[in-house]
């Protein structure tokens, strides 16, 4: 599949801000953007958190339902590995990503787009790194635009 | 008075046909049963003839393939005006089908590739399709192929579903049967079991409660043992994410289920169901090894979209033909 790379008019758009939707899991992720906030670090304020029981809830649904409804980037937050408070649904979230972020690339979504990453609940600081970088790898993509879902009035010959 | 109801294919391969004709001699109860005032493959009916019925004369029209040219998006309007009610036939008009596919490349990317670049063609004039010919002083029109490919619903509004590529001759008997008898259930219903397939394969006691696959196997590689679940053989299996009422036919024939049957009624997404259910049952915890395993599946979209991208929530964006293709 060959790269699809945003026009020089996306990129140069500095006012395009990327929504990116979060989800984050409630007891390692979630309680490191808690930390962050309470520990008054700043970080990029484009995230949407949606916090979940685990990474492993997050049904590819939903991920694909968020970029069908114009979301520029998907991000979830887990447990390190050994550390699912389920045991191994972070496991379970890494193999779903994996062959999820393949489909999605092949559906015209680039990688930068979509992220997996383990933060614990003291990692106040690596959540801020990774939600910056993600940010201005998305901004630097430029805005996704799915392509609309037909309705039958307006498919004309 | 007899009902009447007719057939018409839009993008398809014939199969559904194929599916009407295997009713066997149980199409001798339905031709006495009904009549069929409109079957393109089989019957000298023109478009004239339906065009000329009252609006709704048509008990039912039964749509198969899925829509790509203007010819068949006016044949599926002209059905639905025509048909009292509107039935989506197969795969293909039910969730967009394996034509469907093609919606993950462009239209001018398809229409060089086939009518150029392949290796095979023969095309010294470069000779491409257009929708208008001027040969000689006369002037053809043709169909206009359209740059995505759609399921039927998302053409007109449909009013049942048959699932399946192609459905069984049993479940369109079924449909026709309700409809005779005027039972036919609430409208936008998929006229199949709503239960997973795995649920009901006969293969069902041989799946381990819980499964940790090393990888992925593909069907030529192995010797698939006849009786035992095709995914504790390692093998990708479609079933607990695929509607049942197909008669187990791949199943029998010792091959994995692809899907065909489309999602179950909790599921709106049946490629992102497909996936989270397959990816799950890997073994591995680490991620090179996860992807190593996932390499096993060459071509996600193709596999867990196989029937369905036309119908997914989120449509693909093809990438701009590049001057390579």
């Amino acid at each position: 599949m060959s790269e699809t790379s945003p026009s020089s008019a996306e990129s140069a758009n500095s006012a395009f801000e990327p929504k990116i939707v979060a989800f984050f899991c409630n007891w390692c992720t979630y309680l490191a953007a808690d930390l962050a906030g309470t520990s008054r670090l700043r970080y990029a304020p484009n995230i949407r958190v949606v916090r979940v029981m685990c990474s492993g809830r997050v049904d590819p649904q939903f991920v694909l339902d968020a970029f069908a409804q114009g979301a520029d980037g998907v991000l979830i937050g887990g447990c390190h590995p050994g550390d699912c408070h389920y045991q191994e649904g972070n496991y379970k979230a890494l193999r779903r990503f994996h062959l999820l972020r393949r489909t999605l690339e092949q559906l015209g979504v680039e990688p930068e787009r979509f992220r997996l990453e383990w933060i614990s609940a003291a990692e106040a600081d690596r959540l801020r790194t990774v939600v910056n970088e993600m940010v201005e790898q998305v901004r630097a993509r430029g805005p996704f635009r799915p392509k609309a879902a037909p309705q039958f009035q307006e498919v004309t010959a | 008075m007899k009902l009447k109801v007719a057939f018409y294919w839009c993008a398809a391969c014939g199969g559904c046909e194929e599916a009407v004709v295997d009713l066997g001699e149980k199409l001798l109860d339905v031709v006495a049963a009904v009549e069929i005032a409109f079957w393109p493959v089989a019957l000298d009916f023109k478009r004239k003839d339906v065009e000329a019925l009252e609006d709704g004369a048509l008990a039912a029209a039964f749509i198969n393939g899925a829509v790509r040219t203007s010819e068949q998006l006016e044949m599926a309007r002209l059905l639905q005006r025509k048909a009292q009610t509107v039935v989506a036939f197969g795969s293909c008009a039910h969730t967009g089908g394996v034509p469907g596919l093609a919606n993950l490349y462009p239209r001018e990317t398809l229409l060089r590739t086939v009518y150029q670049a392949l290796p095979s063609v023969v095309n010294p004039e470069a000779t491409h399709p257009t929708p208008e010919v001027r040969d000689s002083g006369r002037h053809l029109e043709l169909p206009q192929f359209f740059d995505t490919v759609y399921a039927l619903d998302q053409v007109i509004e449909v009013d049942y579903y048959i699932p399946g590529c192609p459905p069984t001759p049993a479940l369109l008997a079924d449909a026709v049967t309700a409809l005779l008898a005027g039972r036919l259930p609430e409208k936008g219903a998929v006229l199949a079991p709503d239960r997973a397939l795995c649920d009901e394969c006969p293969r069902r006691d041989s799946k381990p409660e819980k499964l940790a696959l090393a990888e992925f196997k593909r069907p030529h590689e192995v010797l698939i043992e006849p009786d035992k679940c095709l995914l504790a053989q390692g093998l990708l299996c479609l079933g607990p994410a695929t509607r049942s009422g197909c008669g187990w036919r791949c199943i029998d024939g010792n091959m994995p289920c692809t899907g065909c049957f489309g999602p179950t009624s909790r599921v709106r997404d049946f490629g992102a169901k497909a996936i989270s259910g397959m990816a799950s049952l890997l073994g591995c915890n680490e991620a090179g090894t996860i992807i190593r395993a996932l390499e096993r599946i060459p071509d996600p979209a193709g596999t867990f979209y196989r029937y369905s991208l036309p119908a997914a929530p989120l449509r693909p964006r093809p990438a701009a033909p590049s001057a390579a293709q």
